[in-house]
């Protein structure tokens, strides 16, 4: 075992794809002689050469059509997009080609893509780069997405998903890259398929994915201070859900507080909230409550971006209702 | 079969926005006629008795006894013509409401499991008293739906536990599977807490008294009534009764503003939509302090017409009722003056806030011996102060000192009265 931070778990991760599999290259913008906006890929330039780490001019049209030309010839790409707001550019690639086109040729062209990004907000860097929209992308059939909340997930998920056909979307929320862990020395591939129990409890169920896991865990502290046996879900896949982890824990605890970074209206706390309603009516003894990022471009100043995102405070007072009305 | 009326929440007062069933003294199939006490109505301000307003027989209870509160007008049961007993609208003459169509959503995701474990077959299934959708006027149509949780009436048909018998642990939530456990171990219920009754009691006042002021311009009277007659009068007749016979000063009082109210029809009535209704009687509202805080002014009917004995009999059956929190439904609605009496409480004059959407009130202070010039003399006499707060739309002051005048010329008279 050994103190590893989330970046660095990134970093293993890429390099254990890339030494494990000569297909797979990385592409992005500044990943190679900068060492990547975040410094995931500091030293794989040196260590794999500009064949397989390569440098993309500022379009991220461009150079995630480039990965899914190059997925559909054979290739493992790994494109990173600096952030999910300027995903937003390569949308039309994503959605009308990436998740499309095994569909559209019959099931004859898979495209083996993995794109990562980071997300979320909380670093004070204004509206445009503050962005959540993993929700939106998990709206989109054909795609897997993946939003790892520990080294573990940071170090394992990448593997299983250059390993998957189809492409698969990585969310790595952009305050988590500081976070260290102790990661186990052999730490390898994980399960992408199930939701993860991060802290058993049996009076509420904190369902939350990504950056706001380690948010749900505070509240979850606080509220046992006060009796509150709350218990903690990391999704870790948006989609598919796993719709059978959290209908297993509210038809225990009877109640359900989802923390999603997103917006509330149209996200996928909403989806997570109907299927609780679909799957386990009968199991809740309150409505389901929602804990999400206010309805405002994220502000800049940081004590209104405080105020704009999902806190343990926050969690905590619904998990307060939900509990005690 | 003719369409049936329904009874619905009654509104008990100007003040009175909701209340809930506390108690049926009907069931389906009662012989019902116009003025039968058929529920007992809890408000913000007391348990009242409502009667109905249509003969006819009970149909159906929409309304289960409940804490939960229901917005007037909402129905809480149905009426049938004389001859239809119990009957129960076939699904022929049911248009069904746009919530009765429900289409199970197509989805992919696995179905959800069974709402319920096995119950034990005894175990009676929870009523849900529905609504027959001939009934229905929107927006109440979940009138009558006890509010519980999903898991609350599973549990509850689990248990075998009656819903309808489960009674919230927090007040205003709906009923939760812990109610419904705590129900099934008939370990008693978490009382409500009493602060929010006299909390409700408050805001109900507060609302009147603000919508009075807000929209009645008060213009007040005042003048001192010598009583040295009027109290050896009832001195003389109260040692000729026996002690629960006996005639309090209030009631002598009050009958002199009922017949006073009877002479000047125009402060006895209600102003409604910018024009002034008279009473069909004098029914003289009588504030009552009740225990805990708080007071009503339920109505003596015809009070000008009762003799003095029978209008303190009323006014102690009413104080009784007040008290006791049960008071009917016309008691609560009919007043058309009101008179308050803060005189056991030693203040000499008292304005009061006339009882929307009545246009007078009428207050005395304490009967207290005051020096008084009379007859070109002074002496020390019995003497009450009473007041007049008047509406100035319906009313202005000529008439209101003539009424004043009234009043002390009746207890200048009180043998009369």
């Amino acid at each position: 075992m050994s103190s590893v931070t989330y970046r660095e778990a990134c970093r293993q991760a890429l390099r254990d794809a890339l030494q494990r599999d000569p297909r797979v290259f990385l592409m992005g913008e500044d990943v190679g002689r900068y060492g990547g906006c975040f410094a995931v890929s500091m030293g794989l330039l040196d260590e794999f050469g500009p064949e397989r780490i390569r440098d993309t001019p500022l379009s991220e049209s461009a150079f995630v059509g480039a990965g899914i030309g190059a997925a559909l010839g054979g290739m493992r790409p790994i494109v990173e997009i600096m952030t999910v707001n300027f995903s937003l550019l390569a949308l039309d690639q994503i959605l009308n080609n990436a998740a499309t086109l095994l569909h559209m040729s019959g099931g004859q062209c898979n495209v083996p893509l993995v794109i990562r990004m980071a997300t979320g907000g909380g670093r004070q860097v204004g509206a445009q780069h503050s962005h959540s929209l993993e929700g939106w992308y998990a709206h989109i059939p054909g795609l897997r997405i993946l939003t790892p909340a520990t080294v573990e997930d940071a170090r394992g998920m990448l593997w299983p998903a250059l390993e998957d056909p189809d492409p698969v979307l990585i969310f790595e929320h952009a305050s988590l890259y500081g976070a260290s862990a102790e990661l186990s020395d052999d730490a390898g591939p994980v399960d992408l398929t199930r939701a993860a129990l991060r802290r058993p409890g049996s009076d509420v169920t904190l369902v939350a994915y990504g950056g706001t896991v380690r948010v749900a865990l505070e509240a979850a502290e606080a509220l046992a201070s006060q009796g509150i046996d709350a218990e903690v879900i990391d999704l870790r896949t948006l989609r598919p859900l796993d719709d059978e982890t959290i209908v297993h824990s509210v038809r225990r605890t009877h109640r359900a507080v989802i923390v999603d970074e997103a917006w509330r209206s149209g996200s996928i706390s909403a989806e997570i909230a109907a299927r609780i309603m679909e799957l386990a009516f009968f199991d809740l003894d309150e409505p389901v409550a929602r804990v999400c990022s206010a309805e405002v471009p994220m502000p800049y100043a940081r004590q209104l971006e405080d105020a704009a995102l999902p806190s343990a405070p926050d969690v905590v007072a619904a998990a307060q209702r939900v509990c005690h009305g | 079969m003719a369409e049936p009326r329904v009874f619905r929440m009654p509104s008990l007062g100007a003040d009175m926005t909701e209340g809930a069933v506390l108690e049926w003294f009907v069931k389906p199939g009662d012989r019902v006629h116009r003025g039968d006490l058929v529920a007992v109505i809890k408000t913000d301000k007391a348990d009242i008795e409502a009667e109905v307003f249509d003969d006819g027989v009970i149909g159906e209870l929409l309304a289960p006894v409940s804490d939960e509160k229901l917005p007037i007008g909402t129905p809480l049961a149905t009426i049938y013509d004389g001859d239809d007993a119990t009957p129960a609208p076939t699904s022929a003459e049911v248009v069904p409401p746009p919530t009765a169509e429900v289409v199970p959503p197509p989805t992919s995701a696995p179905p959800p499991s069974p709402p319920s474990a096995p119950s034990p077959p005894s175990a009676p299934s929870p009523p849900h008293p529905r609504p027959s959708s001939a009934t229905i006027v929107l927006p109440t149509a979940e009138a009558g739906r006890i509010a519980a949780s999903p898991y609350a009436r599973r549990r509850a048909a689990e248990l075998g536990v009656d819903i309808g018998s489960v009674v919230p642990g927090r007040p205003g939530h709906p009923i939760s599977a812990d109610d419904v456990e705590r129900a099934a171990a008939g370990a008693p219920v978490i009382a409500p807490l009493p602060v929010d009754q006299a909390s409700a009691m408050r805001r109900a006042i507060g609302n009147l008294m603000t919508r009075s002021k807000r929209e009645i311009p008060h213009y007040y009277l005042e003048d001192d009534i010598e009583l040295a007659h009027a109290m050896a009068w009832l001195a003389h007749y109260n040692e000729r009764v026996s002690v629960e016979e006996r005639i309090l000063p209030a009631a002598m009082l009050y009958k002199a503003v009922a017949v006073a109210a009877r002479e000047m029809p125009a402060l006895n009535g209600h102003w409604s939509d910018g024009t002034f209704v008279p009473g069909d009687g004098v029914h003289l509202g009588v504030a009552i302090a009740m225990r805990g805080g708080g007071l009503v002014a339920p109505a003596i009917r015809d009070a000008d017409k009762c003799s003095l004995a029978d209008l303190m009999i009323r006014l102690r059956d009413l104080t009784a009722r007040v008290r006791g929190g049960r008071l009917r439904a016309s008691e609560m609605t009919d007043a058309t003056i009101t008179v308050t009496s803060l005189g056991d409480r030693g203040v000499r004059a008292v304005y009061g806030v006339i009882y929307a959407p009545q246009v007078a009130l009428v207050g005395f202070g304490k009967v207290s011996e005051r020096v008084w010039a009379a007859d070109g003399g002074i002496g020390i006499r019995p003497v009450v102060t009473a007041t007049l707060s008047a509406d100035h739309r319906a009313t202005d002051g000529l008439l209101g000192a003539r009424f004043l005048s009234a009043v002390t010329r009746h207890l200048h008279h009180p043998e009369d009265l």
